[in-house]
């Protein structure tokens, strides 16, 4: 049974792959295996013609034209905000904004929440495997106005100590801030449980969900976050476009981050009155394709489904432990429990830059480096990592591939 | 002639395993470091001076194999040469890493030829640099009498 299973299964994947036009070309002479999923993934078809329909039909401005072409450009917008509420289940729609990304949604935080009620002595919590995205923009507010960060620390595994977590939190803690899933690691964090502990505290906690969205079904109402953070380039959809979710009564107390048109209602130079949610923290002409195009990409992954799309993630990162775990020198970095199909490693006596370097010439795209978590390399004493990250478009030749240009890469370095 | 997509010349894969010159100049005159954010290479160089003659060099670091095996062919480059020699020979090297259009005369360049395919690799340029600007830069704090106490950064 398990054989005409994963037929239909490899059936199934072909399919999806048709979807996704960059797949199909040769790199440096040879099929393109595209494995760094986790620092952006490919586009589908449909985001692609609807970004193109955009500009080819409807562009225009959004919000203040009257003529046909804005409202049709605006009622496309809207609609993603719409898509984005189901798509996370959040409770409102004016809970929804749209973002460069998750960096900015994170500093949408800092810089408005965090400069409004952060005061001296008061406690900001994140943790040792943070993307550096939600490192700075704390350390900067911290800075600024008097508030102590702290690091909940990790285990060789990559799995985050809760009960070390619970020792650092107090009432003097404002806001947790955790990765959902790491980038670095593919530890998918145990949230929920952070997050009722730090609302024993009456803290806040802001999830990073850059990894995390294009894995697992979110709820942020069945996780009870007050913030979540993401990136529609790592969902299949376009760069520049992201999502800060927020809860309304959090959101509504907040300073506007920016200003600028469509955040207003009325500004005379004696007086500004700000617009309501969302709009209050959407200044300017935001990424208009970008945003449809977002919404495009929600569909296509609603679509499929996150049970196919995990079942088969799931089976790839089985089937690439176990492979690679047969190279000699191979140490997987981040062999958590709970992880999403992202595999972190290092191999004895080369240099994952090299590694990065000969793989590509195999036509085999990894990411090497620190991917903006040095502390993460600080903790496992690696300079940086080789990263193998899987998407749904994902086969085990392509592992297999993998393998076998790892196997050549040692041989060419005389390991 | 080699093929440049090569990078990894066996001249550099034994480079980087047996580094030359891997070592501290306990009482070296100029000592200076370099960082690769990129890869997380770090690296010491080391020279010992007498009169404006590199009478030794030596380095040590972790990196990738391409700043490893650049650095142990650097320190075997340049011992023996004056300042302004050395200061030429980074110059060619310069050109032979980074212009892609330049002519490889591997008469001039020696065994730092080896290194002409990380032309082909516009990421790999700073690994391949990053010794020679530690060094260089080092040379220049030493003869303006400052002492090199800041990390070089390729980035």
């Amino acid at each position: 049974m398990s054989a005409i299973s994963s037929i239909i299964k490899d059936n199934v994947v072909d399919h999806w792959r048709k979807d996704f036009p960059i797949l199909d070309q040769k790199v440096n002479d040879k099929d393109l295996v595209y494995l760094d999923n986790a620092a952006t993934t490919q586009k589908p078809l449909s985001v692609i013609e609807t970004i193109s329909r955009y500009y080819s039909e409807i562009n225009s401005n959004i919000h203040r034209g009257v003529h046909t072409l804005s409202q049709l450009a605006t009622d496309e917008y809207e609609e993603t905000r719409k898509k984005v509420q189901q798509f996370i289940n959040a409770k409102n729609l004016n809970e929804i904004i749209f973002t460069r990304g998750t960096t900015e949604a994170i500093n949408l935080i800092t810089r408005s929440w965090g400069e409004a009620e952060l005061k001296p002595g008061d406690e900001v919590i994140i943790s040792e495997m943070e993307h550096h995205s939600n490192i700075v923009p704390w350390q900067m507010i911290c800075e600024k106005t008097g508030a102590i960060l702290k690091v909940i620390p990790m285990n060789d595994d990559g799995e985050l100590l809760v009960e070390e977590y619970k020792k650092l939190i107090n009432e003097k803690t404002k806001m947790v801030a955790v990765v959902h899933v790491s980038n670095a690691l593919g530890t998918i964090n145990p949230v929920k449980e952070i997050i009722q502990i730090a609302h024993d505290y009456d803290a806040l906690v802001l999830l990073d969900g850059a990894q995390a969205v294009a894995h697992l079904p979110i709820d942020v109402q069945e996780l009870d976050c007050d913030f979540y953070a993401f990136s529609g380039h790592k969902l299949y959809g376009p760069t520049g476009i992201g999502v800060l979710y927020g809860k309304e009564n959090l959101l509504e107390k907040m300073p506007p981050y920016q200003g600028g048109g469509d955040m207003i209602l009325m500004v005379t130079f004696e007086k500004t009155e700000y617009n309501e949610l969302p709009y209050k923290f959407e200044a300017g002409t935001p990424n208009i394709a970008g945003t449809i195009g977002l919404g495009a990409a929600i569909d296509y992954v609603s679509e499929i489904g996150f049970e196919a799309i995990d079942a088969h993630e799931e089976s790839l990162l089985q089937y690439a432990t176990a492979s690679l775990q047969e190279i000699p020198g191979f140490r997987a970095i981040g062999t958590a429990k709970e992880k999403a199909s992202v595999v972190s490693f290092v191999i004895d006596g080369i240099h994952p830059h090299d590694l990065g370097t000969i793989l590509d010439t195999e036509g085999v795209a990894i990411r090497t480096g620190h991917h903006c978590a040095m502390p993460v390399m600080t903790h496992f004493k690696v300079p940086a990592t080789a990263r193998a990250s899987f998407a749904l478009y994902n086969t085990r030749t392509e592992i297999d591939v993998l393998k076998a240009a790892l196997i050549k890469t040692m041989e060419i370095m005389g390991v | 002639m080699f093929d440049l997509k090569d990078l990894y010349q066996e001249i550099i894969v034994d480079h980087n395993r047996a580094p030359r010159n891997f070592r501290e100049i306990l009482d070296a005159d100029i000592k200076a470091e370099g960082y690769n954010p990129l890869c997380g290479d770090k690296l010491t160089v080391y020279l010992k001076l007498d009169g404006d003659v590199i009478s030794d060099v030596s380095f040590q670091g972790e990196g990738c194999a391409i700043s490893v095996a650049s650095a142990s062919l650097m320190t075997d480059q340049l011992k023996g040469k004056t300042e302004a020699e050395a200061e030429k020979i980074f110059e060619t090297f310069h050109e032979l890493v980074t212009d892609r259009e330049s002519e490889i005369d591997l008469e001039k360049v020696g065994k730092l030829g080896a290194l002409a395919g990380v032309r082909e690799f516009p990421a790999r340029v700073k690994c391949a640099t990053l010794c020679w600007h530690t060094l260089n830069s080092a040379l220049e704090d030493h003869d303006q009498g400052k002492d090199s106490h800041e990390t070089i950064s390729t980035e």
